[in-house]
């Protein structure tokens, strides 16, 4: 199937998720957030939300708690270094697929 | 009305007719009374445009990157170091198909350092997809600037407008200025395809995978490779759309007609000397010479050097005794570019015809050595005296 007929001559795309494709599969350290420091969590308020302030991809939820989308979270650790309680912690992707095996 | 100007305020003087709306320069030498001028232009108020300094010409690229994606028409101008500097962006305004007309005032690359004219700038920025239009003289600056804007906004590809510096860029020549009511018709405002718009946000050129991709619309969109084809392609069809740029503007301003090639004493020629910029216009003192001489000699402008016309080259020097390219620049390591581009048009169009002319090439005013007319007829008298063609010579060379 040939693109020759799509409208534009460049590359052109519009605001929505996954533009640059599934981008979570680039991630070498998943951030994980420990709620007992992060202090929306500990608030039960909406307060702080650094981590989703800092996110350069936006795929920092601004709840409680905050969710990191998977799918698309790059792993660059940008959350973890900003965090004022260092609630986040980078952790090895390896660990999640041992976890996964063992399940299976 | 007939003005009588140097070679930058001719250049200025186009820009201004053109209405640009963001201008976006920094000064290097021989470019800066363009820059100058359109700054006063526009501080006096008879250009209504913004005008943006900046703090190097990769910025003034940038700008007018940006500026035209928000649907601007816009210019800069720059010479030598300042067009290498700004190379990435040359490359990216290309790739981006953003109309931007720029100016080139040639002038020598370092290192060694050194300003005066030969053409190694706009010759080193051949392959980034810009159409590059060469001027041998103040008329055809002027003339170019409007047209290039014309072409650019037609085929979506940005256009170098070349002309050599102080030998053209500072010497003092009569030329028509067209009136703006008719370059108003030639031109009208710039309409772009696509506009940047606060409401609408979209990501331009961004990542380009290997492979097409659906889009966020579930719509199939180009790969890097689909949109490097479609400019090649694009650019090839700029030839075309030239000629028809060019029917048109002869129609208005009553000049010109072709707008690949300047031919001067071509049609029963046996030689014809080739090449880009003002040089040509010095040649025709030496053909004039050797005509009296009783050689059978012309000369050939090219006017218009990317996308190449080969055709209409190749056509126009089908069997010719011989076919001699100066140049003011060089492909390091071989030869002129001219001469390459020439013979592979030649081979293209002629191979096997028994009509290919051998093609001879010579090098001369790199770094603005002073190039002498009798030596340059000395080159053509060389050639006619059945010199053989081989690697490049170097006219006024004391090594």
């Amino acid at each position: 199937m040939g693109t020759r007929n799509y409208r534009r001559k460049t590359s052109h795309s519009e605001h929505g998720p996954g533009d640059g494709g599934r981008t979570g599969s680039w991630r070498v350290e998943r951030p994980v957030i420990d709620q007992s420091l992060c202090i929306p969590c500990r608030r039960n308020k909406e307060a702080c939300f650094i981590c989703w302030l800092y996110c350069p991809e936006i795929v920092i939820s601004r709840t409680i708690p905050p969710v990191v989308n998977l799918e698309y979270c790059k792993g660059c650790g940008i959350c973890a270094e900003e965090c004022p309680t260092k609630a986040i912690k980078m952790v090895d992707e390896a660990n999640f697929a041992q976890d996964k095996k063992k399940r299976e | 009305m007939h003005v009588i100007e140097d070679g930058n305020t001719a250049a200025a003087f186009g820009v201004r007719l053109c209405r640009p709306q963001v201008i976006a320069a920094y000064p290097i030498t021989p470019q800066t009374p363009v820059t100058e001028r359109l700054s006063e232009y526009v501080e006096e108020g008879s250009l209504k445009a913004e005008y943006i300094p900046v703090e190097s010409e990769h910025s003034a690229l940038a700008v007018c990157i940006a500026a035209s994606s928000a649907g601007s028409r816009v210019f800069t101008a720059t010479s030598a170091n300042g067009l290498l500097y700004m190379h990435e962006q040359v490359q990216w305004a290309a790739g981006a198909r953003l109309p931007i007309v720029m100016c080139v005032v040639n002038r020598a690359v370092g290192a060694p350092w050194n300003i005066w004219n030969d053409q190694q700038d706009s010759i080193s920025q051949r392959d980034t997809g810009w159409i590059q239009l060469y001027c041998a003289d103040h008329q055809q600056i002027i003339d170019a600037v409007i047209k290039a804007y014309w072409l650019a906004e037609k085929v979506s590809i940005p256009v170098m407008v070349c002309y050599d510096g102080y030998i053209l860029s500072h010497t003092f020549m009569p030329f028509e200025l067209p009136e703006q009511k008719k370059v108003d018709e030639f031109l009208p405002p710039f309409q772009a395809e696509y506009a940047l718009d606060p409401n609408f946000p979209a990501n331009l050129n961004t990542v380009t995978l290997p492979d097409v991709r659906y889009d966020t619309r579930g719509e199939l969109a180009h790969g890097y490779m689909e949109i490097r084809c479609l400019l090649q392609e694009d650019l090839r069809k700029a030839l075309g759309a030239a000629s028809e740029g060019e029917k048109m503007f002869a129609q208005i301003f009553h000049r010109g007609g072709d707008p690949y090639i300047e031919p001067y004493r071509c049609d029963d020629a046996e030689y014809v000397a080739v090449g880009l910029g003002s040089l040509t216009y010095q040649l025709r003192v030496c053909v004039d010479t050797l005509r009296k001489e009783g050689v059978k000699i012309g000369v050939m402008g090219v006017k218009f050097y990317r996308p190449f016309p080969d055709e209409v080259i190749a056509a126009a020097l089908k069997g010719k005794k011989g076919v001699i390219v100066f140049e003011k620049a060089l492909s390091y390591g071989y030869e002129g570019a001219l001469a390459s581009d020439l013979k592979a048009a030649l081979y293209s169009h002629l191979s096997g015809t028994g009509k290919m002319p051998p093609v001879f090439n010579f090098i001369a005013g790199i770094g603005g050595r002073e190039i002498h007319t009798k030596d340059l007829t000395g080159a053509l008298q060389s050639v006619v005296k059945g010199g053989a063609a081989g690697e490049p010579a170097w006219i006024g060379l004391k090594l």
